[in-house]
This record gives structure tokens, sequence and C-alpha cells, in this order.
């Protein structure tokens, strides 16, 4: 099973400020010993909210809202994606994040698979859309 | 936390911890399967302490702490023995010279002595039941059950199979050591090989009603990678890493909602997962950039790329693959190899062109009883319009398979080829054959 891992934003990832070399060296070890135990997928660093944009939809009718946001702390400076076999796993990777990082957030989310939905019209309808050719 | 959290909290680190754990107490002891005992000795102690104590803070340490203690005592109690008998092996001085030094020894190189266990559990001296049991065990983590699990094989037998490769372990002394020189290639693709065993038990379950097992799956990709950070310069390792990721990356559209198999050309392609595919990509680019694009797995995981890149089923470059299993056929010649070109030369360039390799396989002592000879044959046929002889052909491969779901399709085949036939033409010219899953 997969879990994304976020790592939450804060004033600094927020202000762009780029990371130290040390939490650079620490993180950089921290993914190695994730990629070496076979667990990590994949894993990026987002840029601040400034460069971001929102799209809203009232009544069908997008609005677009620029960057920066307010509310740091609820915004994602980063993630990785963990493949192990339980949430139990994913949590005691997640204890051992660099310390050098500080005082983070960290928050762990279970992916949701297609088998998850069980059968339904809709699920059927995801594995008709795309290129099949089905006869 | 309750008992039960702590519990799964535990199962958690052995499962991160275990073969790193074995790892380093085997080269302490020089016994896989004492060093498996040691390790699983802190195991029952965590599950005993930790309830009361909480689980501590390097719960990896801790467990290694636990482990090397009772390693350190129980040499200490063989060199004791081994004095009492008067036997002065050249080992006993080696162990009492590096006592001091086991505590430091132990963390270093933690990554060459998973490679030994991986090498170890490989053994050719095993059986490849043992192999797989051993290697899932060992390096995977798991338990003795959730391996019986996997392999739909009762518990005892698993139990039986991994006591038994132990004792064989010891009784041929194999050293616990990485093979060097001209055995070393062997001794790799031994290990690859258990590896895409169990990959492949996953993917396409030989026998039973499950179509897939995809922990297995997952279990042999992490097997993988692992492997391909503790040899990065392995080509081949990267191949199979490729050849995995590619499969695996179209596991969520090889079954229908009522758990058929559907066939890649007639998968929704919107389904098939785009960062396995990344991944898989990437490490194909690795394994021929390190010069092994003709290696058996970078091949297979070339073909596997064709496809993958392919955005529609009718964007497949056959050509391409025809000539990929032109190499694969030289490197490693074999029936099912030239089966699966006649596959992708009857896409590339017709039917005919691909029963005429096919009908020369049909004498074939190696395919004899394998069901995707006359499947194929019975495809190429029916594209061809002979519909009678493809009937009884597609019949012929529902009788041979073992998989449940697997004769379920071909009897569906067979009984649309009859209609086929009695319809008086080839409204459908597409393939139903197996160009690779």
């Amino acid at each position: 099973m997969r879990f994304m891992i976020i790592r939450k934003a804060d004033r600094s990832t927020e202000a762009g400020d780029m990371p130290s070399e040390e939490i650079l060296a620490a993180m950089g070890k921290y993914n190695e010993e994730l990629v070496k135990a076979g667990a990590l997928l994949d894993a990026a660093g987002l840029q601040p909210s400034s460069k971001g944009a929102r799209v809203r939809f009232s009544r069908g009718k997008p609005t677009v809202i620029d960057g920066p946001f307010a509310e740091t702390k609820e915004l994602i400076a980063g993630y990785s994606i963990l493949e192990v076999r339980s949430k139990e796993e994913a949590i005691e990777w997640v204890k051992r994040w660099p310390p050098e990082d500080g005082d983070v957030e960290i928050e762990i989310r279970q992916m949701f698979e297609l088998e998850d939905f069980g059968p339904s019209e809709a699920v059927e309808r995801m594995r008709e859309v795309g290129f099949a050719d089905k006869k | 936390m309750t008992a039960a959290d702590i519990h799964r909290t535990i199962d958690a680190v052995w499962r991160i911890e275990s073969a790193r754990l074995i790892a380093g107490l085997a080269r302490i002891v020089r016994d896989v399967g004492v060093a498996e005992e040691l390790a699983q000795d802190a195991l029952v102690a965590a599950l005993e302490q930790w309830p009361e104590s909480g689980v501590p803070n390097n719960p990896g340490a801790w467990l290694m702490g636990t482990a090397r203690h009772r390693a350190i005592d129980l040499l200490r109690r063989r060199t004791l023995t081994d004095r009492k008998h008067e036997e002065i092996g050249y080992e006993i001085d080696a162990r009492q010279m590096a006592m001091p030094d086991l505590e430091a020894e132990i963390d270093d190189d933690i990554g060459d002595d998973l490679l030994r266990l991986l090498f170890i559990a490989c053994h050719p001296v095993l059986s490849t039941e043992a192999r797989t049991a051993l290697t899932l065990r060992l390096l995977g983590g798991l338990t003795t059950e959730e391996i019986a699990r996997a392999f739909l094989v009762p518990e005892p037998t698993v139990a039986q199979r991994i006591v038994r490769a132990k004792r064989t372990l010891a009784e041929a002394r194999v050293p616990f050591e990485i093979p060097r020189g001209s055995e070393r290639a062997a001794r790799l693709s031994s290990v690859l090989e258990v590896i895409y065993l169990i990959f492949n038990e996953g993917y396409s379950a030989t026998a039973g009603d499950d179509w897939m097992r995809p922990e297995l799956c997952e279990d042999a990709l992490r097997l993988g990678r692992i492997l391909a950070g503790l040899v990065p310069k392995e080509p081949e390792v990267h191949g199979l890493v490729a050849l995995m990721e590619i499969q695996a990356s179209r596991a969520r559209a090889r079954t229908g909602p009522a758990g058929e198999p559907i066939l890649l050309l007639d998968q929704n392609r919107a389904l098939w997962d785009r960062l396995l595919i990344r991944r898989g990509l990437a490490a194909l680019a690795r394994a021929e950039k390190l010069g092994g694009a003709e290696g058996p797995y970078a091949l297979q995981a070339a073909i596997a790329a064709c496809h993958a890149r392919a955005l529609t089923a009718e964007a497949t470059d056959w050509q391409r693959i025809a000539e990929i299993y032109g190499t694969l056929a030289r490197v490693t010649p074999s029936p099912v190899v030239e089966l699966n070109r006649a596959v992708a030369v009857a896409m590339a360039f017709g039917p005919q062109a691909g029963l005429d390799l096919v009908d020369a396989l049909t004498s074939e002592p190696a395919l004899k009883g394998y069901y995707l000879l006359p499947s194929v044959r019975g495809d190429l046929l029916r594209r061809l319009g002979r519909f009678d002889e493809a009937q009884v052909e597609i019949e012929r491969a529902a009788s041979l398979t073992k998989n449940a779901r697997e004769r379920a399709l071909l009897l569906e085949r067979a009984t649309s080829t009859a209609r086929e036939g009695s319809s008086g033409g080839a409204r459908d010219a597409r393939p139903r054959g197996r160009p690779g899953r």
C-alpha cells in the first residue's frame, strides 16, 4: 500500500528560503535510506505558495486566486510517496525524519487504490475512460 | 497505545529492521539459522517488554543491542566449549581477537552484510522453493504464515522448508560472503531469478482462482529495489527492476470488475501507473547506460517499455518489439522467447509471418503441454480466417492452463471464434493472443 508523506509548510518554506546545506545533507541521507529499503517511490519539494494559484469554483464558474495563501500551516512544502505494508510502517519511517529539519509537522495519508472503491458504476466508467478499445 | 497498537508497531519495526538485524548477526555468528534465531529472540523480548516500557525512541537500535548481547554471549559460550574440547581452530583465535571490536564491527558495512545474506538465501545448494521462502523470510521480513498464504501452501510446509534450508546451509558450510570473480555472475543471476520468481508468482499466479497477488509483487519489487541499492553498478539488476516496475504499472488494468483477466492490448491505459512506468524507464536507462542493453532482463524491460510508451494499443511499435525479441532469442535462445517473437512478428508483418514461426515450434518438446502455444496458434489461425482449426487450438489451450480465470477467458474466446466461423467472416482482425502481459 502507498502513503503520501506530506511535509507541511512553515514560515521559512513560504518565504522561499532554500534549505541549509545541513538540512539538505540530512534529508539526502534520510531519503537514501528509504531508497535502500526499497520503500521510496517518489519525492519532491514544492515552491512557495506565492508562486502558485488556486482555482475556486462557484456555481460552475472558476475564479483564479493567485498566491501566496495565508494559512501557512495548512499548506504543503513537499511530499514523498512510500510503498509499505502497513500504516504503522509508514509511521515508523516518518518517526525517523531528520531532526535537522526542525519543528515540522508531517502528515501521513494512505492513497486510494482503485480496488478500495469496490464495484460501482462510477468505477466502471473510470475503467472505461481513456484509450481502452474494448470490444 | 493499546497492546494491539504496540504489536502493530513492533511488526512494522520488524519489517524495517529484521533483514539488517539478521545480516549483522550472521556476520558475527557465521550461521544464518542461528542469526535468525537470535533476531527472533530479540523480537520476543520486544513483544514482552515494550507493552510495559513503551516503544523505545530508536527501536531498531534496541533490537540490535539486545540481539548483539545474546550473540556475544553465545560466542563466549561457544569458545568455552571449543576450549574444553581442546579444539584450537583458527576461527577461535580470530573470534577472540575480534571480540572487543564486535560492537563496532556490526554497524559497519551493513550493506555488504545484506548482500551476503541475499546471496546465501539464494544459494544454489538450496531448492528453488527453499530459496524463495528463505529470501522472503530473511530479507523481506515476512512471517512463515505470510509466505504460506502467498504461495497457497500449508504453513507447516513452509516452516519445514525454511528449517531444512537453514540446515542445508549449515551442513554445506556455505560461507557468509559475497562471491567474487566468475562465481559472482552466476550467483547474482540466481538472486535475480528468485526475485523475479516471487514477482511472477504474485503477477500471474500459476495456480488457484486469483489472477494476481499484488502484495507478493510489491515484496519482489522491494527486494529488487534494495538489491539495486546494494549493487548499483550491475546493469541486470536495474534491468530486472525496470521489468518489474513496468509490468507492475499495469496491475490495475489487468483485471476487470469481476476479477477476470484483461490482456495487454485490451487494457485501459489510463489505468497504468505512470509513476511506476517513469521509475521503470529510468531503471532501464540506467541498465543501458551501464552497458547492459543486451542483458536478458533489460531486453524484456525494453519490450515492456515499448508497450508503456505507446499511448494506444495501435501505436505500439511492433517492428521494434520483434527486433528486440530477435536479440533476446540470440542472447537466451528458448522456445518461449521464440513464441513471443512470433506474436510480435505477426503484429508487425501479419498473421501468416507469425504462424510460420509458430508452426516451426509445434514439435518443440519444451513446449509440450504449454498452453500459450495453442493459444497463440489459435489466435493466428483465427486472424487468417481458419476458424475451425482456431477453435480446436484455443480449446486445447484452455484444457492445458492451471489458472481458473485464464481457462474461463480461453473458453470464452473459443466460443466467440466458433461464432465468428459460423457467421462466416473475420469482422474483427484484432489479435486476441497474448503479446506479453
